[in-house]
């Protein structure tokens, strides 16, 4: 089913131009980075598909980098998140290594997995990176579950659960947000709605308000424009303090887009989309464009900056590639090692 | 009184406790031991879980480590899971094994896997205690007893204890584990006595235990099973049949040694098990036997599990679901060819 209203959709109000001066012209220019950085990875994935080159099928989160760039850019190296099958641009933005994460597209025992996890299941404890996991919904009772250790051990760490809306369907979501909220544990759910739930938009299956689902368990939740990192990152500064604090759980919403099809091999996608409403969303609503221009227009940097930005980033993502391509797969005998620990 | 077979064993008294008092006294001196132990789950606090078997923990350790959960079995199993990956080893408590149905996502998907996915680099120190026996007049959805599901996972270990000296013993081993531990408590039992060391003691896993020797015939039991062999094994021995019970105390990891070394000392076996037969523990247990002691065997291996049935309420068709002592008898009486 199509919706004639859905262009509007893109239509999000910008965050003033006063939200972000806080922030700070060095933190501001590092979210810029990792925002190119994982949108110059999410191509390279691609084009490793499209050359053979990577088994399997992957998920890209091209479109949608603003929000795990400003929610990290507000945790500790020490705090957890876990992510999702669309997960490489939290895992880099939590900090994980471009050429680790490659390997592990590759299957190479380089990977942060060794080969053993793939695309949808980085992992790093380095970086606090609990891990993608791909069940929709299936690293909430492990999000949660972190929040409950740091709270018990007092070590003062907090989690971040990155879902997409797709995950609103999922019962153990809310088992999970109501003993958060019970217990006042330190955890942020935070919802990626790119308005697709695979090939479906989500407005046919998700009933009512969605600020109306932690609302009813008395967790403080937030909607905001998730192409927009100032807004994402100020929002996620005040959830992840108000966890810190032992004050519990919050909830935030960031409404976004998902430029690529569900997965690499979801090419012709009219059937659920239209071509019109990508475009509106990539040359209106692109969150590294929004806040180039944001940067330049505020005199915190110039067009030359963000330039040899993009070009570092593509040097760098190329020899990350090349990396991967050479380095070895694992050995057979490491088939059934780490079964058991 | 037989001998118990145990490891690490600092102390001589032995003591009669109930099954349900060996796994309290298991989880305190465990929670004693080390601050991170910690136990969730439906009314394991005040009430102490409707078989008691919890009474008077949240009383010692608080209501911080001895928590009530919601009635929501996927999401406090899944806490349990996300709370052992960061530095607590948490018990969960499911007080029916019928409702691992709940939780399988965050047993199979989650649990089994974070080691392994992670190339070894996150953990799961987590057990997750649950009940298992029929003859309860529970019916149908809190009657099953489902450890042969989790036992095909790998990344799971799986427990049964027959005693209450293994229970106590297995659990502070499951605990101690870095690993996803299953372990199934036979709610029919929580009332047995027996004798139970009074010192320090653990029982390692994969290690089955010979809960009666003998010569003429091997039965393989689980769990309450045992309790059923070791009576049938005293009828047997009436008529002059010597019956050597086999408790494999874990079906993962599976002592195939010790099974597979009685089966051809005795040349006959019998597995016992309750859980239902098909593609069950009775028929990985019977294929272990076959493939180890095929030319030592006078006779085919034969398998006694819960009848293919969901389980009945009314008492007499229940009881018929499950092997008996006299069951169990009468099928070892015929292999071993008396009438």
């Amino acid at each position: 089913m199509m919706h004639a209203d859905r262009a509007q959709q893109t239509k999000e109000p910008e965050a003033s131009a006063a939200v972000g001066a806080e922030i700070g012209a060095d933190r501001l220019l590092r979210m810029y980075r990792q925002m190119v950085a994982i949108r110059e990875f999410e191509q390279h994935a691609n084009d490793l598909y499209l050359r053979a080159l990577m088994p399997g099928l992957t998920h890209l989160y091209e479109g949608e980098e603003a929000v795990a760039v400003g929610i990290c850019e507000a945790l500790r190296v020490d705090d957890y998140i876990t992510s999702t099958h669309r997960g490489h641009g939290h895992c880099l933005a939590k900090g994980a290594e471009p050429n680790l994460m490659f390997a592990e597209l590759l299957g190479k025992e380089a990977g942060y997995c060794r080969g053993k996890g793939g695309s949808m299941h980085i992992a790093d404890p380095a970086t606090g990176n609990l891990g993608a996991n791909a069940i929709v919904g299936g690293s909430a009772g492990i999000a949660t579950g972190a929040a409950f250790a740091s709270k018990l051990l007092g070590n003062g760490r907090v989690c971040v659960c990155f879902f997409g809306e797709g995950a609103l369907g999922q019962g153990v979501l809310y088992e999970v947000m109501n003993m958060a909220a019970l217990w006042k544990l330190p955890v942020i759910y935070v919802c990626e709605n790119n308005m697709y739930n695979e090939y479906t938009h989500y407005s046919e299956t998700t009933a009512g308000e969605v600020l109306g689902r932690p609302a009813a368990f008395g967790i403080p939740a937030e909607s905001v424009d998730g192409q927009d990192v100032r807004a994402v990152h100020s929002a996620a500064k005040r959830f992840v303090e108000h966890a810190r604090q032992g004050q519990g759980p919050g909830f935030l919403l960031c409404n976004t887009y998902r430029y690529r099809g569900h997965h690499v091999g979801d090419i012709n996608r009219e059937y659920y989309r239209a071509k019109q409403e990508e475009q509106n969303w990539s040359s209106e609503r692109d969150p590294i464009k929004l806040l180039g221009l944001w940067l330049i227009s505020q005199k915190l940097t110039d067009a030359a900056v963000l330039e040899s930005i993009a070009s570092e980033i593509k040097a760098q993502m190329e020899a990350a590639v090349e990396f991967a391509i050479a380095a070895p797969y694992p050995e057979i005998n490491e088939v059934d090692q780490d079964v058991y620990a | 009184m037989p001998e118990i077979k145990t490891q690490n064993q600092t102390a001589t008294g032995i003591r009669e406790l109930t099954f349900g008092e060996a796994i309290r006294e298991a989880l305190a001196e465990e929670m004693r031991r080390d601050p991170r132990v910690c136990i969730l789950g439906e009314d394991v606090a005040e009430a102490g879980t409707p078989f008691k078997v919890l009474s008077g923990l949240v009383e010692e350790f608080g209501k911080q480590r001895v928590v009530d959960t919601p009635i929501s079995e996927p999401g406090f199993t899944g806490i349990g899971v996300g709370a052992a990956m960061t530095g607590l080893r948490p018990v969960v408590d499911i007080m029916f094994g019928d409702f691992l149905t709940l939780i399988m996502d965050q047993v199979v998907n989650q649990a089994a896997k974070v080691h392994y996915m992670s190339g070894g680099k996150w953990k799961v120190p987590m057990v997750l205690r649950t009940t298992m026996g029929a003859t309860r007049r529970s019916a149908a959805q809190h009657s099953q007893s489902l450890h042969a599901w989790v036992s095909h996972v790998p990344g799971l270990k799986v427990v049964l204890p027959s005693t209450p000296a293994d229970a106590k013993g297995l659990m502070k081993t499951a605990i101690r584990d870095e690993n996803p531990v299953i372990f199934f408590e036979d709610k029919m039992m929580y009332k047995l006595k027996g004798p139970v060391p009074s010192g320090e003691y653990t029982i390692p896993f994969g290690q089955a235990d010979i809960k009666r020797a003998g010569t003429d015939i091997t039965i393989v039991a689980t769990s309450s099973m045992v309790q059923v062999a070791l009576g049938a094994a005293v009828s047997l021995e009436e008529i002059g049949i010597s019956a050597e019970v086999v408790d494999p105390r874990t079906t993962w990891p599976l002592d195939e040694k010790t099974i597979i070394e009685s089966a051809r000392k005795t040349s006959r076996a019998i597995v016992v098990d309750e859980g239902y037969g098909r593609y069950g523990v009775t028929a990985e247990i019977a294929a272990v036997i076959a493939e180890g002691a095929f030319y030592d065997l006078d006779g085919p291996v034969r398998r006694m599990g819960a009848m293919h049935v969901p389980i009945p309420f009314s008492p007499p068709l229940e009881d018929a679901t499950v092997p008996s002592e006299r069951s169990v008898f009468e099928l070892a009486r015929e292999l071993c060819g008396r009438s």
